[in-house]
């Protein structure tokens, strides 16, 4: 059903919890590289024709069809704060299923896949944007440049849970 | 039909013929059943008659072609019976009964036949085959004798024919062994020595008190069994050429879905194809591609539709059942079934089966009188059951209506009073409509006699819990004398709707054909053209005057200016007894949808009831059109309500009359006295099992939305439920939610909330007259501390103010009724605005205020800006200005000094608002520092 699947979302956490090295998917958003772990990055799509979802969240970018699923799109440029995308380039989305729904957040760019060790993974700096800080689960270094970790987890219920009329 | 699915195991190792004639032979029963019941009624119905025979005989065949000879001997028996029917011997009650109890039988031992993995099961069906093979016998001998001789056996063969009586009552309650012969067996070789000339069965039912003799006849020596198969007179030879009306196979739902999603993909496929050939001119694909177009959308049509059944095949038992119910309560009954066709998803209707069942036997039980009764009511001796369905907004509408006696209200009391449901004085104050609801309530039976039909106590709220499980509601209405009608509401997650497919600021929408009543195109110079009444859009439609809507408004997509007012469509709706025209900008064609529920990020959009793909491909809102009309509802009646998340687009709703009604929800809390809180704070209703309330850290939590919600006491030291569902108001602000634990929710009603008594104690704001009775107004504000520490504790309300008017600003419409209630309560006279807009509009027409208190963060002009520019002009330069702020550091209160502000304060420091209010109205006009 998913030509890309690249893993499956259950039974991760246990497996992972063992093992030394996390793999993740990283992603470009504004100029920022984020690092999804692998195991709940369920495809990888180009959105087309979004629905733009009146009186949304301003983070829902729309809904559109994927292979007969109706996914919710999040601009993860307006949930992280940053200008939204002015160049003409694809716009590109990781799809993430989250109890039993289909989610595709809305990325600038896929990179590649990274396998890092746990142990190297540091706690968010104190500094960080508290709108960062609310979705990130930590910071890797590599060489040249930061990746964030982003909980995939945390950054949904964020979006989900109800909010004053 | 089976109700449990086939299991693989199960389907490999039946063998396909056997399965299909399972499958085959099920319906036909099904069909045989329905007819029957209409034959009893229409006896000289010959088509009826015919089809029946053709099942029964159908059945027969491949039972004897699959070697199953318990069945075929059961079919035959009943065939020959049939037959005789129609060759013209008069049709009984008691033939129908006994040819339902056949089909019964049959059934019986096909789910044996299915569990057994097609083996018969052990026994033997004598006893019926007996009574069948009698009843077509005497119908013989009944023929022959002709109706001179007929009154003479009447007095003649009045010991036979008790004997007979006897004998159809007659049932074996275990196999026979071998070498023994049934009492019947004896009992037939009897009566088949003797007798010549039988009576019509008719007269055999007064008769059962004659089994006492049976014992001495039976011991008659004469046991040749006779294979007594009257010969069928009939063509057995057209067999079953016409075949089963109602072929079917079963398929799996996940394969139908599976199915379901790839029609979709290729549906997207073909729409690239097509794109692509649409660049190329003269591409010889052109031609097939249109044919495989056309055959994909067909494709895509029928897989929709595989999921989707006519309810009527959810009702397809129920004539047989209200039959047997009317012979066993000896009451005449009608069933009349209308919108059978209407269509819905097949798990919902399996699960809609039980229930509907259930509601026709207490109908049929409760709601109808005795015959006599109701001939005394003046009413017709046949008492009516009518069970109709139809779609209305987005759900499915099953309503089961009787013209009985109507619920017995001193009953019910009686009987909630007993156990314990409710006290004497809340009865008092209920309306009758609540009080009706209790036989929703678990172990309630109004039936003063339990009989075998209903009334053992696990009726209506077992029904409740199977409705709620599809997510649906019931209702139920009631007329002492006209009877009572209970109305089931269903979501049709899943089901197909009619839409009408409209376009409105350059995005399509979806609207429910069912609320459509008509289209007007609009155009300036014809008669249809919009016209306005203070700013609100108007259009006359003969001889009403209909309230309009822009969708782009609605949705929050357009400004009022930016419309264009002389072109487009009034889709002109009704929802309920509510009529009104939504403006958009062009219609298109209707379709049929699947409906798809809103991903849970959106599902608070009242706007929206789902979405679904289209043909082509697109995602497309459904517009829920009971939102709309409650947003109409809100904009007419300018309550605080504020259907819109995104205020913007509520800015028309300028100024807001905090003396006109609100809605208020009403509940009972810890004592009897009615509490009341404004509709528009509440974010949900919400129900948990008392299971899923969990204690940690000292306090009960819920499991709410993926976060710990905790669960607030209206008094301190109340407990929530020991068992059953516990109700909560749910608040929720900034991405925190309370539950609020409520004994019971009462009511919502539209009233002015206008505070008499302020109150002392902590919690409530002050004693109000809604629907003429005092209601405690809780106070929002002390308990959302209570659920979350940093919102700091409550000190008491000032009320030693003097009426001032104030003017409140908030875009949010969640503090303007928070608020409000509160500053009213301290005495103020307040007049709410949503924007800068339109307080600069009221301050411009001369209104004069003693004060404003406006928020801080607000779109277009910003609480800085606002005051700003009213310090810059001379009338204002002293009025004072509070600022409410979510944010308070040393930083913005700076801000605020330097934009003019006499004070800041925090929105949720509702004590320190009041003391500062009271603060810059005594120090009169100081102008901050």
């Amino acid at each position: 059903m998913t030509p890309q699947n690249l893993g499956t979302v259950n039974g991760d956490d246990t497996r992972q919890g063992l093992a030394e090295h996390i793999q993740y998917v990283t992603v470009v958003i504004g100029s920022q590289l984020f690092g999804l772990p692998i195991s709940q990055v369920h495809d990888v799509f180009v959105p087309e024709k979004v629905t733009q979802v009146p009186l949304a969240p301003p983070e829902v970018e729309g809904v559109l069809n994927l292979r007969g699923r109706i996914v919710t799109a999040i601009n993860m440029r307006r949930k992280l704060h940053l200008k939204p995308n002015d160049s003409d380039q694809g716009m590109m989305a990781v799809g993430i299923e989250y109890k039993g729904e289909s989610y595709g957040l809305v990325i600038d760019a896929v990179g590649e896949v990274l396998s890092l060790p746990r142990h190297e993974m540091e706690a968010n700096p104190s500094n960080l944007d508290f709108r960062w800080a609310e979705i990130s689960g930590g910071v890797h270094r590599l060489d040249g440049r930061l990746m964030v970790v982003l909980d995939v987890d945390r950054l949904l219920s964020s979006l989900i849970e109800p909010k004053a009329a | 039909m089976f109700g449990a699915p086939l299991s693989i195991e199960w389907v490999r190792a039946m063998d396909d013929l056997l399965r299909e004639f399972l499958t085959e032979t099920n319906e036909s029963l099904d069909v045989v059943d329905v007819e029957l019941v209409k034959f009893e009624q229409e006896p000289n119905n010959a088509t009826i008659l015919n089809n029946i025979f053709r099942l029964v005989h159908t059945i027969k065949g491949t039972c004897g072609f699959l070697g199953l000879p318990r069945l075929e001997a059961i079919a035959h028996a009943a065939e020959t019976l049939m037959g005789k029917f129609r060759d013209g011997v008069p049709v009984t009650h008691d033939a129908v009964t006994l040819v339902l109890a056949s089909i019964d039988r049959i059934k019986d031992i096909l789910a044996d036949l299915e569990a057994a993995n097609g083996t018969e099961p052990e026994g033997t069906d004598r006893d019926l085959i007996d009574q069948l093979e009698h009843l077509s016998l005497s119908a013989d001998n009944a023929d022959n004798a002709e109706i001179d001789e007929m009154a003479a056996a009447m007095a003649e063969e009045k010991a036979a024919e008790e004997a007979e009586g006897t004998d159809v009552y007659q049932v074996l309650e275990r196999p026979l062994r071998p070498g023994e012969v049934s009492l019947d067996e004896l009992e037939r070789a009897f009566q088949e020595a003797e007798v010549e000339i039988d009576l019509p069965v008719e007269a055999a039912e007064d008769v059962i008190e004659a089994a006492a003799e049976v014992p001495s006849k039976a011991a008659a020596p004469t046991v040749t069994r006779e294979e007594a198969k009257p010969k069928n007179p009939s063509s057995k030879g057209k067999a079953s050429q016409q075949g089963v009306s109602n072929q079917s196979i079963r398929v799996n739902v996940e394969t139908l879905e599976h199915l379901m999603t790839m029609v979709s993909e290729l549906v997207l496929t073909r729409n690239q194809l097509l794109e692509i050939v649409r660049r190329h001119e003269d591409s010889e694909f052109k031609v097939p591609l249109q044919r495989l177009s056309n055959v994909t959308g067909e494709l895509q049509e029928g897989v929709m539709k595989t999921r989707m059944q006519p309810i009527g095949n959810a009702w397809q038992k129920l004539p047989r059942i209200v039959r047997d119910l009317s012979q066993e309560l000896d009451k005449p009954i009608g069933l009349e079934m209308i919108g059978a066709e209407t269509e819905l998803d097949r798990q919902v209707l399996e699960l809609i089966k039980d229930p509907l069942t259930h509601m026709i036997r207490n109908s049929a039980d409760h709601g109808l009188e005795e015959p006599a009764d109701r001939i005394a009511a003046g009413k017709p001796e046949k008492g009516l059951i009518t069970l109709s369905a139809y779609h209305e907004g987005g759900h499915i509408i099953i309503e089961v209506k009787d013209d009985g006696r109507g619920l017995d209200i001193e009953r019910i009391k009686e009987k909630a009073l007993r156990n314990g449901v409710t006290t004497e004085a809340e009865l008092e104050k209920m309306p009758d409509q609540q009080i009706y609801k209790f036989i929703f309530a678990a172990g309630f039976s109004t039936a003063t006699n339990v009989t075998s039909v209903s009334g053992r106590g696990v009726g209506m709220d077992v029904v409740r819990n199977n409705v709620e499980l599809i997510g649906g509601s019931i209702d139920l209405r009631s007329t002492p004398g006209k009877g009572s009608s209970f109305i089931i509401k269903i979501p049709l997650t899943l089901a197909i709707v009619s839409t009408l497919i409209v376009e409105a600021g350059g995005d399509r929408y979806a609207i429910p054909q069912l609320s459509v009543v008509e289209l007007v195109r609009v155009q300036s110079n014809s008669e249809h053209r919009i016209e306005r009444l203070k700013d609100r859009p108007v259009l006359r439609l003969r001889n009403k005057l209909l309230p309009l809507v822009h969708m782009s408004q609605l949705l929050g997509q357009a400004e009022e200016g930016d419309l264009d007012e002389d072109n487009g469509f009034i889709v002109v709706m009704q929802v309920g007894s509510q009529s009104f025209g939504v403006v958009v900008d062009g219609v298109f064609h209707t379709e049929e949808i699947v409906v798809k529920p809103m991903s849970s990020m959106l599902r608070n959009i009242n706007m929206f009831s789902g979405n679904t793909i289209l043909g082509d491909g697109a995602v497309i809102m459904i517009i829920d059109p009971n939102g709309v009309a409650s947003a109409m509802a809100s904009h007419a009646s300018g309550t605080l309500t504020d259907t819109f998340e995104d205020e913007q687009d509520s800015e028309e709703a300028l100024v807001v009359d905090a003396d006109a009604p609100i809605s208020l929800l009403l509940f009972r809390a810890g004592s009897e006295e009615p509490k009341a809180v404004p509709l528009s704070l509440v974010t949900r209703l919400e129900e948990f099992d008392v299971s899923k309330i969990e204690r940690s850290n000292g306090r009960d939590l819920v499991q709410y939305r993926g976060s710990l919600m905790p669960l607030v006491y209206v008094n301190e030291g109340d407990r929530h439920k020991s068992e059953g569902a516990q109700p909560m108001l749910v608040f929720s602000d900034n991405g925190r939610s309370m539950g609020l634990v409520v004994d019971q929710i009462v009511d919502i009603v539209e009233d002015r909330m206008s505070i008499e008594v302020v109150s002392e104690r902590p919690g409530v704001l002050g004693s109000a007259i809604i629907r003429e009775r005092a209601t405690e107004v809780i106070d929002l504000g002390y308990y959302l501390p209570l659920a979350f520490d940093d919102w700091f504790m409550r000190k008491e309300i000032d009320s030693a103010t003097k009426t001032r008017k104030l003017l409140f600003l908030d875009d949010s419409a969640f503090f303007r009724n928070m608020l409000t209630p509160v500053l009213k309560a301290a005495g103020y006279d307040v007049t709410v605005c949503s924007s800068a807009q339109s307080a600069y509009e009221l301050l411009e027409k001369g209104t004069e205020f003693s004060a404003i208190v406006t928020d801080i963060e607000m779109p277009t002009i910003s609480g800085h800006e606002f005051c700003e520019s009213l310090r810059r002009d001379t009338r204002f330069r002293h009025l004072p200005i509070i600022a409410l702020s979510a944010v308070v550091t040393p930083a913005s209160i700076e801000k605020g000094r330097q934009a003019g502000f006499d004070d800041y304060v925090a929105k949720f420091d509702r004590p320190g608002l009041l003391a500062a209010l009271k603060d810059v109205l005594t120090s009169d006009m100081g102008v901050a520092a």
